[in-house]
């Protein structure tokens, strides 16, 4: 049987991580491949690593970085920030990434999901929707979340699925941070719509907000950072109590 | 013990080859016939389509190597289809090692097969002590079980082979290189076969 995904979010700035990670014993906290390996070790089933590094020159360590974690980390990643080009993606392929998130350019240029499905085939091409309720309608978000488009999240998802994205990403702007629950309506009718798999971002507060969404939606996986990251809830404890409630989740 | 890594245009080399590293075995990454001829073990990767694979293969003629090679063969994800007679995908005629069709999963379900699925073995053979153990999937295409080459099945709306084996040939859909210790230690058996 497929199991749930729980999938912890690394925000990486020049080769760093960053948001101030409480973990002891780590070497290095800073380091990304240390802080990956620690998530392997409890059950992680996936890592996203996202660049949030400023300048186009920086970002150029980010692919140095994604050689390291293939080579030391026995689990898929995605790697995500910034990526506007086919080039990027071969880039971060080659160096050992299993997909790649892209967010703002395939707003921007939709045809850059059709070229990247042809290119790599669409198990690798994860499109991020920043998605927030405004006046009734679900608008996309850009540019971290900081520009609206006239995108409805409903509608552009149909659409990046038709142009070949293999995944979908879904974070609610109005649930990130609050510690809340995921957004459940919304990951609902994306899972309902979509033909492929969604994962749910954005809300995680505590271990009951993880079989909601897995309940009440069909979503396949849920994405947290901080909840983890500060050791609120350890993904074995997480994951054992979604076994315990009869959801379907990969113990180690 | 030298172990070759077959080189076409598959996509998941690096990510063998460094799964391959982390059990101390250096691996030699090649398309060349007496290299690959002459290694202990032999892995056979893959992350791609039917088509354009089996046209890599075949420019390298490894479509008449791979068959004839007598020690131990592991082919992985996409290498396990190719190892069958025919694809749906692309149409394509594959290796024929496996006397099997690849079809392409129901649209009724999410496609791409994505993610930790497990895999029961037969009680008997290498591979037993990993029955029930969730590995790494991520393909849209499956081979349809055989009575005697499937050792390990999973199941995705329908039952299909997940572990082929038949002589010196063994074949996984999942990725090992990507499964936790898990995968670490199925490739561990197979070296040790």
């Amino acid at each position: 049987m497929l199991k749930k995904r729980i999938i912890p979010c690394l925000d990486i700035k020049d080769g760093r991580t960053v948001k101030g990670v409480n973990f002891v014993g780590l070497r290095d906290a800073g380091d990304p491949v240390e802080l990956a390996k620690v998530y392997a070790e409890q059950g992680a089933d996936e890592l996203v690593f996202l660049d949030i590094t400023a300048t186009v020159e920086k970002r150029k360590t980010l692919v140095a970085l994604v050689d390291q974690i293939a080579k030391h980390i026995n689990l898929p990643f995605t790697v995500g920030g910034g990526i506007s080009s086919v080039e990027d993606v071969r880039a971060l392929l080659a160096a050992g990434a299993d997909k790649v998130t892209i967010n703002s350019a395939a707003v921007r240029n939709p045809d850059l999901i059709n070229q990247l499905a042809y290119e790599f085939g669409s198990q690798c091409v994860v499109v991020a929707v920043d998605s927030r309720f405004i006046d009734g309608k679900h608008v996309v978000h850009v540019d971290g979340g900081r520009t609206p488009t006239e995108k409805e999240t409903l509608s552009w998802a149909k659409e990046l699925e038709e142009r070949g994205a293999g995944e979908l990403l879904l974070t609610s702007m109005d649930h990130d941070g609050t510690k809340a629950g995921f957004a459940d309506e919304l990951n609902r009718q994306l899972a309902e719509l979509l033909t492929i798999p969604v994962v749910a971002s954005g809300g995680a507060g505590n271990q009951e907000h993880f079989k909601e969404v897995f309940e009440n939606t069909g979503v396949d996986a849920a994405l947290a950072a901080g909840i983890f990251h500060f050791k609120e809830l350890s993904i074995p404890e997480l994951k054992q109590y979604l076994h315990d409630n009869k959801i379907a989740v990969r113990i180690v | 013990m030298k172990v070759a890594i077959i080189k076409y245009n598959a996509g998941n080399i690096r990510s063998v080859e460094y799964a391959l590293q982390r059990l101390g075995v250096e691996p030699i990454i090649t398309d060349d016939h007496h290299i690959i001829q002459s290694a202990d073990k032999v892995i056979f990767p893959g992350v791609g389509s039917a088509g354009s694979g089996m046209k890599h293969i075949q420019e390298r003629q490894l479509d008449q190597l791979i068959p004839s090679l007598i020690q131990p063969v592991l082919g992985v994800c996409f290498g396990l289809q190719l190892m069958c007679t025919h694809s749906e995908e692309d149409d394509t005629p594959c290796l024929g090692i496996f006397d099997l069709k690849v079809k392409k999963f129901k649209k009724e379900r999410k496609v791409p097969h994505m993610g930790w699925n497990s895999i029961s073995f037969a009680n008997e053979g290498a591979y037993a002590e990993l029955s029930g153990e969730d590995f790494y999937f991520v393909h849209s295409y499956y081979a349809e079980i055989h009575p005697v080459f499937t050792v390990g099945h999973s199941e995705y709306g329908e039952a299909y082979s997940a572990v082929l084996q038949k002589d010196n040939f063994t074949a996984i859909q999942a990725h090992p290189e990507k499964s936790a210790k898990v995968g670490a230690r199925f490739l561990e058996i197979f070296l040790q076969s």
